[in-house]
């Protein structure tokens, strides 16, 4: 046998016992299964250039509150208040956080109403910092004021959000 | 744009368990890779020796890729939703191990010494003896909780295998280490190897009974939580059973896995650093204090700390005293990176226990730091998955069970390549699946058969909750 095949083949050997080892880690890291964690929106913001160190040390709801735009900016609403229903004056602080509600336990306001769905609604803050509530397929429908939503809505100041029997506002 | 005109930062995520995928062809694939490795270095080995592709390459191709299959099938049938790394892992080193010993069975060195036999047929009819333990654990091995009811029986056993060797008439003195029995007309075995099972199944059934005694019940001294005296009993008790065995046995690496498995399952189970603290220090004192007692050990010990020396006074023939250590160095030495490839060491000069002890040191002198890098992380991957399959299992045995078999996996193969390497004194054990040895062999696959039965357990999907309140109809206003 040649020198050179048997050199060839001794590193050949070497190559091909580290690429199993290196196949292996590649399936212990497609094997972290679990919850998967989708990230939705924060893609876009993470590509915009950081702020300066004062602004960026602040917690992003003061900051949604001084930025000096729109009329919303300034009546940002700062609370979501339950006005009706078993669970009547809970009060939950909006910190740019989505809020869901629904009857499973899962869900930020957990709604004992028969005529709530498991997951009845959700309330998010979109990219320009204004509050949507969006109806997540329920049985009975998600009102704002007398309408019955069919797509993602801006929630007025002080507009009634109708659930089952639980009636849901913002408030400043 | 201007800086204040940013929105509020928000990450709007969703979380949710997707169905865990059962993993099985990927299992095949990295399988398929496994016995493909092993047939290009038997394949090596012949050109570099003989100049020619050995006759047998297809035979045993299709050998170790039959019993490889066989496992796999067992695996999908019996344990669907296992982790698809252990059994390609454990047959890529099983089938490098039947590789080496085939090497040094076709060195002409060791055919000319008295006691040769052809080792590698020997080897492949224990692989399929392992595969078969291995089968037998997945077919009749449901649910690994029903070995917590045989923990008591467990203790008894294992206490049993590890007195066995002393047993006259049974016992054998092989080379100074007494950790064998002759079977008559079996040959022999090594109760050692079965007993670290038995052992871990005793442990993590005990300790998950007494865990809440032994974490809670301590006071806090200088950083450290120091248990109460009476629950020192335990530990106390296990670390006077593995210095009986260094005294009795002789065997360094029995009484180190013994004791060390035992610390690493308590540690686990308590949560509490001081019991590790406690265990390095109990077993230093014993280590250095038998070491300084015992005649066999001792020597040991002085040939660890000056091989040299030793190899010297065996070849002026003083009986006693082994070449080995010495020679199993200069062979690491002469592989040096990249190693002089398969086939074409000298590690043949290794004469005793070549294929058995030192295997490591033919990896060492054919495959370089390079090959035995690749080797030992293939170990460290087994006992990483072990670990894994501990912290997905959700029951307390599972983890501690996992926890003790991969931990007992990974001792052995430090106080093995460490004996070898020469960073501790040398001990009559062998590298888990490569070393020529049925005991081993038989008794390792069993292991990896537990570890595969847990990892199903603890992966499978959770059944359906019996009755979700979420889930009630949603009732219809009607107008």
């Amino acid at each position: 046998m040649s020198e050179l095949t048997l050199t060839v083949m001794r590193l050949g050997f070497l190559a091909v016992l580290w690429l199993f080892v290196i196949v292996a880690v590649q399936v212990i890291r497609s094997d972290l299964f679990g919850t998967r964690v989708t990230q939705r929106g924060a893609r876009r913001e993470a590509a915009r250039p950081q702020q300066t160190g004062r602004q960026a040390a602040q917690p992003p709801q003061q900051r949604g509150q001084q930025g000096g735009g729109g009329r919303q900016r300034r009546n940002a609403p700062t609370k979501l208040v339950v006005t009706e229903g078993t669970l009547t004056g809970t009060t939950v602080a909006l910190q740019g956080q989505t809020i869901t509600l629904g009857r499973a336990h899962d869900s930020t306001i957990v709604l004992d109403d028969d005529y709530a769905s498991s997951r009845h609604a959700r309330i998010y803050p979109d990219q320009g910092g204004q509050w949507i509530v969006e109806d997540l397929g329920s049985t009975n429908g998600t009102y704002l004021d007398r309408s019955r939503l069919t797509t993602p809505t801006p929630i007025p100041l002080g507009a009634p959000i109708r659930i089952g029997k639980t009636v849901i506002e913002l408030r400043k | 744009m201007s800086s204040t005109s940013n929105p509020p930062t928000h990450h709007t995520s969703t979380i949710g368990a997707i169905g865990a995928p059962s993993r099985r062809n990927t299992e095949l694939a990295l399988l398929v890779f496994a016995v493909a490795i092993p047939v290009f270095a038997y394949a090596n080995v012949g050109l570099a020796i003989d100049g020619s592709v050995p006759s047998g390459l297809l035979s045993y191709g299709l050998g170790l890729g039959l019993l490889a299959g066989v496992a796999h099938l067992v695996v999908r049938k019996f344990a669907p939703y296992a982790d698809p790394l252990l059994l390609p892992l454990a047959t890529l080193l099983n089938g490098l191990g039947l590789v080496c010993i085939w090497r040094l069975d076709q060195s002409k060195l060791l055919q000319s010494l008295p006691n040769f036999f052809t080792a590698a047929p020997r080897q492949l009819l224990y692989t399929a003896l392992g595969i078969a333990l291995f089968a037998v654990v997945l077919v009749f091995l449901k649910d690994h909780r029903v070995l917590q009811r045989y923990t008591y029986i467990s203790m008894f056993t294992a206490l049993v295998l590890l007195v066995l060797p002393l047993v006259p008439g049974l016992g054998a003195n092989i080379y100074g280490a007494k950790i064998w029995i002759n079977i008559p007309g079996l040959g022999s075995l090594q109760p050692g190897e079965f007993a670290k099972i038995a052992l871990a199944v005793f442990f993590a059934g005990y300790l998950m009974v007494k865990r809440d005694a032994l974490a809670l019940a301590s006071r806090r001294f200088m950083g450290l939580y120091l248990p109460r005296g009476r629950d020192l009993g335990p530990i106390l008790v296990v670390w006077v059973i593995s210095i009986l065995i260094l005294v009795f046995e002789t065997d360094l690496g029995t009484s180190l896995l013994f004791f060390g498995m035992f610390v690493i399952m308590l540690y686990v189970a308590t949560e509490r650093t001081s019991w590790i603290v406690f265990g390095l220090l109990m077993s230093a004192a014993g280590a250095v204090g038998v070491g300084s007692i015992e005649p066999h050990v001792h020597q040991r010990v002085e040939a660890w700390l000056n091989p040299l020396n030793e190899w010297k006074l065996s070849r002026q023939g003083i009986g006693g005293h082994s070449e080995q250590s010495m020679e199993a160095l200069w062979a690491f030495g002469s592989g040096g990176t990249l190693g002089s490839g398969w086939g074409q060491g000298h590690s043949d000069l290794i004469k005793f226990a070549a294929n058995s002890d030192f295997i490591l040191a033919t990896f060492g002198e054919e495959l370089g730091l390079a090959g035995i890098m690749a080797i030992l992380l293939i170990y460290a991957l087994i006992v990483e998955r072990g670990v894994r399959t501990a912290l997905a299992a959700r029951d307390p045995f599972g983890k501690l069970l996992a926890v003790g078999l991969s931990g007992a996996f990974a001792l052995q193969v430090f106080v093995v390549s460490g004996g070898v390497m020469g960073l501790i004194p040398l001990t009559g054990m062998t590298m888990p699946f490569m070393a020529y040895g049925g005991s081993s062999v038989l008794a390792n696959w069993a292991l990896i058969g537990i570890l595969i039965r847990i990892s199903d357990t603890a992966r499978r999907p959770a059944p359906a909750p019996v009755s979700n309140p979420d889930a009630e109809m949603t009732q219809v206003v009607r107008p």
